[in-house]
């Protein structure tokens, strides 16, 4: 599952979501993995506007915090996203960020939700959110 | 509606509102009942019968229906978009503009669908290399290429319609093919749309909201060999025969013995009727009996599927009872489709 996608999942829990506690879900116990992705420059550009930045910022620190293994050139993500035109003209910004959203995957570990609790496990790159019935 | 224990403070006296507040808990408990019994249902007759046959399902489930790739083809660049029941993942990537995630119930379609995707994704990067080695191409501008770049297909995830982990409204546009004809009530079905129209963006002002596109099987199938059409029965088990000759998947031979889903009865080929919306109690009962290997005679295993055939018009009718607008709709070799999006914010009361 790359980094991308955590940008987009909660809790699957129907009680957790009205809670903003509940995104992003905190990798833990993560096993990451880079893979080779070809660039989409369009779809990276693209894409920019739709990420919530903040959430990204939280994802990134807390997977490279504990093994200290940062892949990109920047050891921390801005504050405040690049805009477009920064994206489209700064080459060293894309294949960076292509680094982290596109080919940096969490392969292993847990997603838990910051609300309930519940640890959502990540085998081979799936994450299983199918709950517990009592969670349901 | 969820019954509610709240005695409503406008009622004649205290005893009718009492029975009012029984009724209500009781209306409440036999719900919690019933949806738990539809639950188990859609266990044994979907889920548990798409945990075997899934190699066996995904091998024939390669061609995209064209409304659906036509849908995804007019998708802007950079949407961001949910495959809630992708199967084997055939739709995934199939617009390289757009990212997509998948969701399935079951954990065998999407071990398939993530290995399809990383093949994709190994393969594009080899073929960037190459053109990079040869000169043709530089890959971050992606200037004389005539494809607009590599297509995700690899982001897929397992859940349940009904509990979906998306964040809400983030989504520009979910995709929902021949999924929810599997849910075995109309409030599940219903619910599951609702479901997929909270994952997708309201429309704010000039701005309209993300669409979601539904596909379900329709009752009316007057040109398949079938025989279903209008005014037939709407809910059946549908088999799915494996045919032995299929190379049989190694995963299906380790689960034998502990499978509830297997059904020895291939004569039924006509399908066994429900009544009404309630789960079959008899079908419920025949597959929970033991595991059954193939006879003997080398009968092929046939795997019964809930569905519920839509009539002309009910796809609709629970797109406005999920709260949703209708955009288009459609039918489409025997199947409806419909693309909703959540009604506009003014009339919204959530
Ligand atoms: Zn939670």
């Amino acid at each position: 599952m790359k980094l991308l996608t955590l940008n987009f999942l909660t809790c699957a829990v129907k009680t957790c979501k009205s809670s903003s506690d509940s995104f992003p879900l905190h990798p833990k116990d993560a096993e990451l993995a880079s893979d080779d992705v070809e660039v989409n420059p369009e779809l990276l550009v693209n894409l920019l506007p739709r990420l919530d930045w903040k959430a990204l910022k939280t994802t990134s620190a807390e997977v490279f915090l504990p093994s200290c293994i940062y892949p990109l050139g920047f050891p921390q993500l801005p504050d405040s996203p690049p805009t477009i035109e920064q994206l489209q003209s700064d080459d060293k910004l894309l294949k960076d960020l292509h680094s982290l959203l596109m080919e940096t995957n969490l392969m292993e570990g847990k997603l838990v939700c910051g609300v309930c609790g519940h640890e959502y496990a990540v085998r081979e790159g799936i994450p299983n959110f199918l709950l517990p019935s009592h969670l349901v | 509606m969820m019954a509610s224990t709240h005695t409503p403070s406008a009622l004649p006296s205290d005893s009718v509102a009492g029975d009012v507040a029984k009724l209500a808990a009781a209306a409440a408990a036999s719900q919690a009942a019933e949806s738990a019994e539809a639950e188990a249902y859609e266990k044994t007759h979907v889920h548990g019968v798409y945990e075997a046959i899934a190699p066996h399902f995904s091998a024939t489930r390669y061609k995209p229906w064209p409304a659906v790739a036509s849908f995804l083809q007019s998708r802007p660049p950079g949407a961001v978009g949910l495959d809630v029941g992708c199967g084997n993942g055939k739709y995934l990537g199939l617009n390289p503009s757009v990212y997509m995630v998948g969701s399935d119930r079951s954990a065998s379609l999407v071990a398939l669908a993530h290995s399809r995707g990383r093949q994709l994704q190994e393969q594009q990067a080899q073929e960037a290399k190459k053109r990079i080695a040869q000169g043709e191409l530089d890959a971050t501008t992606g200037t004389g290429g005539e494809s607009s770049g590599a297509a995700i297909a690899t982001e897929v995830l397992v859940a349940d319609g009904l509990s979906l982990p998306f964040r809400e409204r983030a989504a520009d546009f979910v995709i929902c093919i021949a999924v929810i004809h599997h849910m075995s009530t109309r409030t599940r079905r219903q619910e599951a749309i609702r479901h997929l129209l909270r994952c997708v963006r309201t429309g704010q002002a000039g701005q309209p909201g993300g669409q979601i596109l539904v596909y379900v099987w329709a009752l009316e199938q007057g040109n398949s060999r079938r025989g279903w059409d209008e005014g037939g029965e709407q809910d059946l088990l549908v088999p799915w025969v494996l045919k032995s000759q299929q190379k049989q998947p190694k995963r299906l031979k380790q689960r034998k013995g502990q499978k509830r889903t297997r059904d020895q009865d291939s004569s039924g080929v006509a399908a066994s009727n429900n009544s009404g919306e309630a789960p079959p109690s008899e079908a419920t009962a025949g597959a929970t009996t033991a595991a059954t290997e193939p006879d003997p005679g080398h009968t092929d295993p046939v795997f019964k599927r809930y569905y519920h055939l839509y009539r002309k018009g009910e796809l609709e009718e629970d797109v406005l009872a999920a709260g949703g607008a209708v955009i288009t709709s459609g039918y489409e070799r025997d199947n409806w489709w419909v693309v909703a999006a959540n009604e506009p914010l003014p009339s919204q009361s959530t």
